[in-house]
């Protein structure tokens, strides 16, 4: 990147720049002819000189001036014009004004916009330049700095550059032609004016600039305090749970407010001087025209000064301090702007930039590594000067499995990262057959090489696009656009060009099948599926598919065999052993192991419409309540919830667990319903106030009959509860209708996840592994119909969140795994990255690793070496130095592996 | 079986008999009625657990793991109870019990175990009764197989 912002702009947009000052000039000669009409006007139209000597005066005269050999007058007649009276010479000459007024908002309008443009693709190609040179990084340089004040500078702190770059040329040359002719008209018109005027505006530019200069310097410290506020929030989140753990809270808001004084007291300054400077400047401003008046009137009535003229020097004046204002605006935007640019662009210059070559996007497939890996007194040394690898040199074929074993820290964590490149060696060489690891593109690393280490990053997307993302080198095949789409994406192209961006479309599929021995989007699945067995994920993602939902429409094949599943299911359930298990559901019934809300509903909520806090106040369901009857009886099971409530958990202290678990009123809440109660006691629930009955009347929503079992609902009131089911869904009004979706034995229901929709009902309360029993039946209904395999592929549809917190730690690593096996690599670089699994878990992992890796290579930085057997080689790392290496039968006489195997 | 049949129920059961009838209820409400069929099981050997159960109907079979396979040690009638040790010492479960015939337990959460106690040391004095009972009776067995 340029140093100098002004190279950087011209470097890159100077053919519009020049564009630009061309009209810039042009809009300048219209400017001064539009300059010269109100004197016209005044003098010729108004007063009526010209017509003393004549009757007529020719309107839009053109003479071009020309030396005197070429004409006796000294000028050629372009047109003669059209000779007018006076009345129709002012009305003329009035709309001669009117169009040059218009004529030259239009250059302006035009100027303004191109400049506009310019900058914005100016900013454009800024942010992305930064932006891709945060992928150029070296990795070690991503200790020191912090995300957000990096996504700071990107986002906020180059905006205000983008306004800039658009007037960087164009502004001085626009404003200083337009202030230069507008001072060359006024001395035109008279010397004494003139003078005036440049007097004011010397002191103008020279006073204001100094007042200013503090201002600059403020605005660069409130740039600075900002970036690092951003820098400290950023850190409170990331570390949240030490500042809980550690009761810090209170040290770092003592911190943050702090920081807060320090950027009000800047900005504070800031606006003070602002201020200051703004009234100096005005001030100044107005004493021209007062000088103008005095002065110019003076010379009217004392000498031969014309009125039109001092009118002329005044509309002149009046554009005349804007622009100089402006300019001296820009000059201290310059700096300010020239200032951030450097301190930006130095933020982004670290030392051991990657070369750009290696991450050039590949044309095709690359070739397999083959060979050796060969290490030749490889040294990495870290900021404090430690060393965590210590001159290694090694040689071993690229094929082998290698298991490096030794203490935390002795060197097996940073030597796996060597070999995946993610360290440069200080010193030292690493090279992959014929090649030099440090010049290979990424696109063969990345390609060849797997890296899994402990602390997998997951992008929030679904599980699917987690683990093709280790296969998303280049786009394989352009997306299919109709030619509209087509033509707008050609004109996005063209656009991402001019300001230096790739034209790369992310809407390409990028996704490398070949790579990961598929043929297309059509059994891509199966291959992540086989990862995911190797890494024993396959039943978890079964789980998020159960658990998942979809859409029917879209996938209207799954939805059909899901309810092939579903009557399997019941066919199942017919067993008397098993009949216990699950309540059906059933229009006709009620059913006892569902809230008294969802019987009446008889659906699936698809908004909040009828979630439990809101079903009860619903007009529909009041309406279809009354109708039935049924709302003074739902009021009366209300108070007998409430007194049990109330009796049960009267003593209980607020906060305690049994609230949050069984209770139909929240503890804060159970005092006002003791009260309520007490009123009522004695007295008809029709004397309650509204509110009251709201409240009680809410209660029963959310009474299940099996699980609560206060014998609330006998046979009678099951029948009219049913009642009010069919009433509910009788003339369900459009917006209600939308927001539900009824139970269907015969039809997929889509807002339901696929598991309710096998079950179709509630598991019984109460029954003995229920949940366990019932998921068995599931997965046995669902690999007899062959569909496990379509549950697992919508689990893979699950979405991970940030950072793939949605995920346990145990599966957040599985999937990294599955990422670095479904690429196929040469060689599977592995940093403990089963660390967080239980013993027999690791094992058994990594040995389906192993077999599924069979004749490739394998680097596994092992935290247990007694697992090193089942490697072809061994090495021992201990204080970045190998301490021994060999066969694994061959290191059993090694003390230092020997003592590795004692301590597990 | 609605709750307050359920509490005539707990009132016949003896660690429960000197326990108000409020109580009861609450303890009623906040634990679940289990229904477990023959031959499955109430709390495995080795595992953790957070629940005690008192046999309200059915019985059960008490088995410890032994390496020529799993011996029965005790039955369990209505009115027994099981599992509180697991939830007393924080250990794993120490036996298997298994449902006999189909057995309807209640499930006391371990949080609802150590109120009770605390409130009602009528009860804790109940489980000491029944725990040293069953230490005698394991003591006899002891004996009687020393001498064999």
């Amino acid at each position: 990147m340029d140093k100098n912002l002004f190279k950087y702009i011209w470097r890159h947009s100077r053919h519009e720049q020049l564009i630009i000052l061309l009209l810039v000039v042009v809009a300048q000669v219209f400017y001064f002819v539009s300059l010269n009409i109100p004197k016209v006007i005044v003098n010729d139209g108004i007063e009526g000189k010209a017509f003393k000597t004549a009757a007529e005066v020719s309107f839009l005269r053109m003479t071009l001036p020309v030396p005197s050999f070429l004409s006796d007058t000294g000028s050629i007649t372009l047109f003669d014009g059209l000779s007018l009276s006076q009345w129709p010479y002012l009305v003329a000459m009035s709309c001669l004004f009117l169009v040059m007024v218009t004529v030259n908002g239009m250059f302006k309008k035009s100027i303004n916009t191109q400049k506009g443009r310019m900058g914005e693709r100016m900013l454009r190609r800024l942010r992305y330049e930064l932006y891709d040179r945060i992928l150029l990084f070296p990795n070690a340089h991503f200790r020191k700095v912090k995300a957000a004040e990096l996504s700071g500078m990107i986002k906020d702190e180059v905006e205000p550059l983008g306004g800039f770059i658009g007037d960087a040329y164009v502004q001085p040359a626009f404003l200083g032609g337009q202030a230069i002719t507008a001072l060359l008209f006024i001395v035109l018109q008279s010397m004494w004016l003139g003078m005036i005027v440049i007097a004011v505006l010397a002191v103008q530019a020279f006073v204001i600039p100094r007042l200013r200069r503090r201002v600059i310097a403020l605005g660069r410290e409130r740039q600075l305090t900002a970036r690092q506020l951003a820098g400290r929030i950023a850190e409170t989140v990331d570390g949240v749970h030490e500042i809980h753990s550690n009761a810090t809270s209170n040290y770092e808001r003592a911190d943050i407010a702090n920081r807060l004084g320090t950027i009000f007291g800047i900005r504070f300054e800031l606006f003070q001087r602002k201020f200051t400077a703004k009234f100096l400047n005005n001030l100044l401003a107005q004493m021209t025209p007062f000088l103008i008046y005095l002065i110019g009137g003076y010379l009217v009535l004392f000498s031969d000064m014309q009125v039109g003229s001092v009118v002329g020097v005044l509309l002149a004046y009046k554009d005349l301090p804007g622009p100089v204002k402006e300019l001296i605006d820009w000059d201290q935007q310059r700096q300010d702007v020239q200032q951030k640019y450097e301190q930006v662009a130095e933020q982004f210059e670290p030392d051991g930039m990657l070369a750009r070559e290696l991450q050039v996007a590949p044309e095709g497939p690359v070739s397999p590594l083959s060979g050796d890996i060969v290490l030749t007194g490889v040294t990495v040394s870290d900021d404090g000067g430690s060393k965590p690898i210590d001159g290694v040199s090694l040689v071993t074929p690229i094929s082998r499995r290698l298991a490096l074993v030794g203490p935390q820290g002795g060197g097996k964590e940073a030597l796996t990262q060597v070999i995946a490149r993610l360290v440069w060696p200080s010193t030292g060489t690493v090279r992959i057959g014929d090649a030099d690891l440090s010049t290979l593109p990424e696109a063969v690393t990345g390609a060849r090489i797997s890296y899994v280490g402990q602390d997998v990053y997951l992008f929030p997307v679904s599980v699917r696009d987690n683990i093709l993302y280790g296969l998303k080198r280049r786009p394989v095949k352009p997306a299919a656009y109709d030619e509209a789409k087509r033509r707008a994406r050609e004109r996005f192209s063209v656009e991402a060009r001019r300001s230096g961006n790739p034209d790369l479309d992310p809407a390409d599929d990028w996704i490398d099948y070949e790579a990961a021995g598929a043929t297309g989007p059509g059994d891509i699945d199966r291959r992540i599926v086989e990862a995911l067995r190797v890494v024993e994920l396959e039943e978890d993602i079964y789980q998020f598919g159960l658990r998942g939902t979809v859409d029917a429409v879209a996938h209207p094949r799954v939805a059909e065999s899901i309810l092939m599943a579903r009557d399997e299911l019941h066919a199942r359930l017919a067993d008397p052993a098993l009949a216990a298990l699950v309540e059906p559901f059933d229009r006709a019934r009620y059913n006892r192991n569902m809230s008294v809300a969802e019987n009446l509903l008889f659906g699936t909520p698809i908004d909040r419409t009828f979630d439990p806090d809101n079903i009860a106040a619903n007009p529909h369901m009041r309406e279809a309540l009354s109708r039935v009857g049924l709302e003074t009886d739902l009021l009366q099971m209300g108070v007998a919830i409430a007194e049990t409530m109330v009796e049960l958990f009267a003593d209980l202290p607020a906060g305690h667990p049994f609230f949050e678990q069984f209770s139909f009123i929240a503890a804060e809440d159970l005092p006002e319903f003791r009260t309520l109660l007490s009123r009522l006691a004695g007295r008809s629930l029709a004397d309650l106030d509204p509110a009251s009955r709201a409240r009680l009347a809410a209660l029963p929503f959310r009474y299940i009959e099996a699980r609560h079992r206060l014998g609330l609902i006998d046979a009678a009131m099951e029948e009219r509860l049913l009642a009010a089911r069919r009433a509910f869904a009788e003339n369900l009004p459009p917006e209600a209708a939308t927001a539900i979706e009824f139970y269907d034995r015969n039809r997929y229901n889509t807002a339901a996840t696929l598991q309710d929709n096998i079950l179709f009902g509630r598991i019984v309360y109460g029954q003995a592994q229920g949940s366990e029993r019932v998921g068995a039946l599931i997965s046995e209904v669902l690999a007899g119909l062959d569909l496990r395999g379509a549950v697992v592929e919508i689990g893979l549809d699950h979405n991970v969140g940030v950072a793939g917190k949605r995920l346990s730690a145990v599966q957040r690593q599985k999937v990294g795994l599955a990422r670095g096996l479904v690429k196929r690599p040469d060689l599977l670089v592995l940093n403990e990255p089963t660390a967080v699994l239980d013993s027999a878990a690791q094992q058994r992992l990594l040995d389906k690793i192993l077999e599924v890796c069979k004749g490739r290579g394998v680097v596994w930085a092992l935290s247990r070496a007694s697992l090193a057997d089942r490697f072809d080689q061994v090495i021992v790392l201990q204080g970045g130095k190998v301490m021994a290496s060999g066969a694994p039968g061959d290191m059993t006489g090694d003390k230092n592996f020997a003592d590795l195997l004692a301590a597990g | 079986m609605s709750i307050n049949e359920e509490v005539e129920l707990l009132k016949t059961v003896p660690i429960f008999s000197k326990i108000e009838p409020a109580k009861l209820k609450l303890l009623a409400f906040t634990s679940d009625r289990m229904t477990f069929d023959a031959g499955q099981e109430l709390c495995h050997q080795g595992d953790m657990g957070d629940a005690m159960y008192v046999i309200l109907g059915g019985s059960a079979d008490i088995l410890i793991d032994s390496p020529t396979g799993p011996i029965k040690v005790a039955e369990l009638q209505r009115n027994g109870f099981v599992g509180e040790m697991a939830i007393l010492c924080d250990m794993p479960r120490t036996a298997t019990v298994k449902a006999h015939e189909r057995v309807t337990a209640l499930k006391i959460p371990k949080e609802m175990f150590f109120r009770l106690v605390a409130e009602f040391p009528q009860m804790a004095v109940e489980i000491m009764r029944e725990l040293a009972h069953r230490v005698e009776d394991m003591n006899g067995k002891l004996a009687a197989a020393r001498a064999a």
